[in-house]
C-alpha cells in the first residue's frame, strides 16, 4: 500500500478582507513505502502547505489526501506519521530523553517498553550521553537530532519533515544529511522532506518535486538515480551524476536550460 | 558567595534606610520640610518621628500600663499571626479562582472576551465601597463570620493578577509545539497538562507574588473596613491614637504588617524552588 496518495488537491486560504488565495492547485503524487520524496520550490509554492496537508495539520478545499490507504485525519490519530519542523519545537522543562518519550506517554506505553525504546532512539541518534540534559544545554543540531528522535518514536512508517536541517549552518547540515540517509536505511520509513536546497534534496531524495508559486503546482518531477541508501555517502556529494541531477532539477526550477557551468547561480 | 550577595544587599538597604531616618531627624528643620503650603517631609518631633531605639524598646514593654498586660511584641506576633491566616486563605482562594477563570477564557475565546473586560474592571472598585456590601451579603448567610468578609475582599484582590498572569502562560506556548500535540492526536485536556500548564509556570509565579502581596495588603485593609478584630490592620487604627502620648506603640503593627509580606514573598520563593524545572526561562511580569 503506498504511503501517501494526493490526488487533486487543491488549497484555497482566506485572508483578510474577503481575498483568496490559492496556495495550491491540483496536486496529484505518490509516495510508494520506503520512498524518499523531496518538495522543493521558491517561497510561496505550497510545499509546506503540502505536507501539512498530508500532516493533517490543514485541510485540502478539494481532492482528498490518503496515508496508508486511511484519510489523513485517521492517520493522524493511529500516529502513522513521525513529524520535525524547522524548530526542533523541544519542551524546555524535559530532558532530552522525556522529550523523546512524549509521544509514547501520551499514546500510554508501558514504561518499560518506553525506556527500552528512547534507549534504541538515543542510540540510533548518537545523544546517549545526553539523555539527561536539557534542550537548553544543547547545541542546535543537537536539538533537531532530538527532534527527529522523537519524530521516530513510534516506529512510524511515514516521516514528514518541513526543512528540519533550514536553521543549521552548512557542516552540521551535512553531517544531519549523512545521519538522516542512515537513519532511513534503519529505518524503512517513506519520507517527505521539504527543503530549499536543491543539492539537500538530491542527496537524499529518490524523487525531487519540483513546484512552482501562484498557484502552488507541481512543475516536474525528477527522478533521482544515485542508488539506494548504501552508496549515498559523502563520496557521492563529489560525484558526477550528483551534479548532474542537481542541475536537472535546477532548470526544472527555473523552466529554462541553465549554462553548463555548474554550481554556477546565474539567476 | 552569590548566594549571601542578595542577603547582604537586603541587609545593608534596611540599615541605610534607618540611618537616613535618624540623619533627618537629625539635621531636618522640626517644623518639617515645606513647599508652598505642602508638606514634603514630616516634622522631627519625638511625637511624629521616634527614634528607632523608641520603637523598638516600646516592643519589649506591656501593651498597656494595666498589670498582667503581655508585652507588646507578643500582642503583634499574635495579630500578625492572625492576619497572616486570613492572607494564606485568601491567597489560595484566589489562586483558584484565578487559575479557573484563565482556564475557562483559554478554552473559549467567548468567555475571554466576556469576562477579561469584568475582570479588569473588578479592580477598579475601591475596598471601601466594597467592604459594607460584602458584609452585608454576608449577614444575612447562616453562620457567617466577619472574619469570612475579610477573605472575600481580599482573595477579590489577590484573583486578580494569577487570572491575567495565567492566561498569558497558558496562551505562551508556540504554534509549532500546539500543533505536535495535535499531530499526536492529543485532546485539550491532554494538551493543557503536559503543555499550556508548564510552559505557563513562569509566567504564574509572578503572578503568584503579586497574589501573595496583594492578599496581605487586601487583609490589612479590609480588617480595618470590615471592623474585624485581632488582625494588625485593626490594631493600627487601634494605636494610631495612641502615638500622642506614645509615639513607638503605633510602629509596633507596622513591623508586624512588614513581618507578613515577607513571610508571604518567602513562601512563594519556596514554591518556586520546587518548580525550578519549569522556569528554564523567567518570565518578567
Amino acid at each position: 500500500m503506498n504511503a501517501v496518495v494526493v490526488e487533486n488537491v487543491g488549497k484555497i486560504f482566506t485572508v483578510a478582507r474577503r481575498g483568496t488565495v490559492t496556495a495550491l492547485e491540483d496536486i496529484s503524487l505518490v509516495v510508494a513505502p520506503g520512498e524518499f520524496v523531496s518538495l522543493i520550490g521558491p517561497s510561496g509554492c505550497g510545499k509546506s502547505t503540502l505536507l501539512r496537508l498530508i500532516a493533517d495539520l490543514d485541510q485540502p478545499t478539494t481532492g482528498a489526501v490518503t496515508v496508508f490507504g486511511k484519510t489523513a485525519r485517521q492517520a493522524r490519530i493511529d500516529q502513522n506519521y513521525g513529524i520535525a519542523f524547522q524548530q526542533a519545537g523541544l519542551l524546555a522543562w524535559r530532558t532530552v530523553a522525556q522529550n523523546i518519550e512524549l509521544p509514547l506517554e501520551l499514546h500510554k506505553v508501558a514504561k518499560p517498553v518506553r525506556r527500552a525504546r528512547v534507549a534504541e532512539l538515543l542510540e540510533l541518534v548518537g545523544l546517549t550521553e545526553f539523555a539527561d540534559r536539557y534542550p537548553e544545554q544543547l547545541s542546535g543540531g543537537m536539538q533537531q537530532r532530538v527532534a527527529i528522535a522523537r519524530s521516530l518514536a513510534e516506529s512510524p512508517g511515514l516521516l514528514l519533515m518541513d526543512e528540519p536541517f533550514g536553521a543549521l549552518d552548512e557542516m552540521t547540515r551535512e553531517r544531519m544529511q549523512n545521519e538522516l540517509v542512515r537513519i532511513r536505511k534503519e529505518t524503512g520509513a517513506a519520507v517527505v522532506f521539504v527543503t530549499h536546497s536543491i543539492p539537500e534534496a538530491v542527496f537524499l531524495s529518490d524523487r525531487v518535486v519540483v513546484m512552482s508559486p501562484r498557484p502552488g503546482r507541481i512543475r516536474d518531477i525528477v527522478a533521482v538515480d544515485l542508488g539506494g541508501t548504501d552508496v549515498r555517502d559523502e563520496n557521492l556529494r563529489e560525484a558526477t551524476g550528483f551534479f548532474a541531477t542537481v542541475s536537472a532539477v535546477r532548470e526544472a526550477l527555473h523552466g529554462t536550460p541553465v549554462d553548463a557551468v555548474r554550481g554556477v547561480e546565474n539567476r | 558567595m552569590t548566594r549571601a550577595r542578595p542577603i547582604i544587599f537586603g541587609v545593608v538597604g534596611v540599615i541605610l534606610l534607618g540611618a537616613l531616618w535618624e540623619i533627618y531627624k537629625a539635621v531636618g528643620p522640626a517644623t518639617g520640610v515645606v513647599i508652598g503650603g505642602i508638606t514634603v517631609l514630616p516634622r522631627t518631633s519625638d511625637l511624629a518621628m521616634p527614634h528607632l531605639l523608641t520603637m523598638w524598646n516600646r516592643l519589649g514593654e506591656p501593651v498597656l500600663s494595666q498589670p498582667g498586660s503581655p508585652p507588646l511584641w507578643q500582642a503583634v506576633v499574635a495579630a500578625a499571626g492572625f492576619t497572616l491566616g486570613i492572607a494564606a486563605i485568601s491567597w489560595v482562594i484566589g489562586v483558584v479562582v484565578g487559575m479557573l477563570l484563565a482556564v475557562l477564557m483559554q478554552r473559549f475565546r467567548t468567555a475571554e472576551s466576556a469576562l477579561l473586560p469584568w475582570i479588569i474592571l473588578s479592580q477598579t472598585v475601591p475596598i471601601i465601597a466594597l467592604a459594607p456590601l460584602v458584609s452585608g451579603f454576608g449577614s444575612q448567610l447562616p453562620n457567617w463570620q466577619d472574619w469570612m468578609s475579610v477573605v472575600v475582599i481580599a482573595s477579590y484582590l489577590a484573583f486578580f493578577p494569577v487570572s491575567v498572569g495565567a492566561l498569558r502562560g497558558l496562551e505562551s506556548p508556540e504554534q509549532a509545539h500546539i500543533e505536535l500535540m495535535y499531530s499526536y492526536g492529543a485532546g485539550w485536556w491532554t494538551t493543557l497538562l503536559r503543555l499550556r500548564l508548564p510552559a505557563s509556570v513562569p509566567y504564574l509565579l509572578s503572578a503568584l507574588r503579586l497574589a501573595a502581596a496583594s492578599a496581605v495588603i487586601g487583609a490589612v485593609v479590609a480588617e480595618v473596613s470590615i471592623g474585624l478584630e485581632g488582625g494588625v490592620g485593626r490594631m493600627m487604627v487601634e494605636f494610631a491614637s495612641a502615638s500622642s502620648g506614645d509615639p513607638g506603640k503605633p510602629w509596633a503593627p507596622i513591623f508586624g504588617g512588614i513581618a507578613i509580606g515577607l513571610v508571604a514573598a518567602g513562601a512563594v520563593a519556596l514554591l518556586g524552588q520546587t518548580l525550578r524545572k519549569y522556569r528554564r526561562t523567567e518570565v518578567a511580569s
